[in-house]
């Protein structure tokens, strides 16, 4: 295959770590692929940019807070230079800026593989309720609101504790009504409304990383159990599960929405064995690797999708592979940081 | 000194027990023992490998039990009470398939 060139966000590697550079190490580790891997940052530190052992060249890119024409101006200028083959976006906050500007990146000869607008829109976190019932699939119960006042309007449809979430990021516990309130202005402040209030379901978090081929097969799945949580309720380590129950319900997830791309489903086993979804995040999340390492290499089928080949399903991976995340000082030189900050690209 | 409540020691000790370790549970030489299903990883005592493997090799409880009492120093009612509370580990982790009476 001739060599291409993939663009990604994606790059901070710090204790919530973005998914980029495992899904950098997926493709690196690929037989099949032989890529130049373009990093897109959005911050001078990410430390994704001075990795230049995954990643080829970076370039800063504008939020996607700050509209659609600034981050396309800026992947126009990107591709001029790089002749971008396949782009992946990371991160939930962009990509409904990258779904909106498919068509157009197409044009630029740009391919991505994400999910529809309406697949995106119907796992939102305050449609989640809707999305069970349509799917057939267990939901805690939850309310999409806009003012703790609001909560006091449903509030007797829920007992705490409950948990208070944000539409792309952030979930706290709230064991009363003045911690909801903490929770809700601490999190709307960073991430705007509404915040979701979720029936809190006791039970043991599992999750699956999944890939779709958009007609609703699923190229791919490797269930999870975290077996380490930081404070920010992320994965420190975890370990492959062999759980046919769970590989059922993502089968069922994609075939019904025929979805188009990465996902990761968070669930909650509970001590009676029932799977409840609390969430689906529509990519690939940070701990991907672990299911390259278990057989299925997600990164690299995502792109040869995206590139419009057929790509088959894999058959099996190996349960009890485990990853065990860490933290390490990278040391760069002055020199570097000072030309990501004042030219954007290093 | 715990002593059998007798209903809970008949359910185990008055028939010829068939206890069962789940299939897919791996249990290596070492005695760590994996549940693939729910990611639980366990460590044994040599003795819990060898109950374990008896199980595993089909042994009843009264084969288990003339095993151990013959290999070890220990009397009847002692074994009787610690493989209780074993299997009862076993059951509360969910190692054992459901058990049937031979």
């Amino acid at each position: 295959m001739a060599k291409l060139t993939i663009a990604l966000s994606g790059l901070n590697n710090i204790d919530s770590p973005g998914p980029g550079i495992p899904v950098i190490r997926g493709i690196r580790d690929s037989k099949i692929l032989d890529a130049r891997i373009i990093g897109l940052a959005y911050e001078n530190l990410d430390p994704g940019a001075y990795m230049h052992e995954l990643v080829d060249k970076t370039y800063k890119v504008p939020y996607p807070s700050d509209g659609v024409e600034p981050l396309l101006e800026r992947l126009k200028y990107i591709h001029e230079k790089e002749q971008i083959d396949v782009m992946i976006p990371n991160f939930d906050a962009e990509l409904f800026t990258f779904m909106k500007s498919e068509k157009i990146l197409q044009e630029m000869g740009i391919q991505t593989f994400l999910p529809t607008l309406k697949q995106f829109e119907e796992r939102h976190k305050a449609n989640l309720p809707e999305f069970g019932e349509k799917y057939g699939v267990k939901v805690p119960y939850s309310e999409p609101i806009t003012s703790v006042q609001d909560f006091m309007n449903h509030k007797d449809k829920f007992e705490f504790p409950v948990v208070v979430k944000g539409k792309f990021y952030d979930a706290y516990i709230a064991y009363d009504l003045d911690q909801l309130n903490m929770y809700f202005n601490k999190i709307a402040a960073k991430w705007g409304l509404p915040i979701v209030i979720q029936e809190f379901v006791i039970g043991t978090e599992v999750n699956v990383v999944a890939l779709g081929d958009g007609k609703g097969n699923t190229i791919g799945a490797v269930p999870m159990r975290k077996t380490y949580i930081t404070d920010k309720g992320k994965a420190w380590g975890g370990i492959t599960l062999e759980d046919p129950s769970m590989m059922k319900l993502t089968a069922k997830i994609i075939s019904q929405t025929q979805w188009r791309g990465g996902m990761e489903l968070e669930l909650i086993r509970t001590a009676k064995n029932e799977l409840y979804l609390i969430e689906i995040n529509p990519r690939l999340p940070a701990w991907v690797y672990l299911a390259v390492a278990a057989g299925q290499n997600l990164p690299e089928a995502l792109v040869r999708l995206a590139l419009g080949e057929q790509v088959e399903p894999f058959q099996e991976y190996q349960s009890g592979k485990m990853f065990i995340r860490y933290s390490y000082d990278m040391i760069t030189e002055l020199h570097e940081f000072e030309q990501l900050s004042t030219k954007g690209e290093l | 000194m715990v002593k059998f409540n007798c209903s809970s020691k008949s359910a185990i000790t008055s028939f010829k027990v068939m206890l069962k370790i789940r299939k897919n549970i791996a249990i290596s030489d070492s005695g760590f023992v994996f549940d693939p299903m729910s990611g639980e990883s366990f460590s044994l005592n040599p003795i819990g490998l060898e109950i374990i493997q008896l199980i595993k090799n089909g042994n009843n409880f009264k084969e288990i039990t003339k095993v151990i009492l013959d290999k070890y120093q220990v009397d009847e009612e002692t074994l009787d009470r610690y493989f209780y509370d074993f299997i009862s580990t076993l059951k509360q982790f969910n190692l054992l398939e459901s058990t049937s009476h031979g």
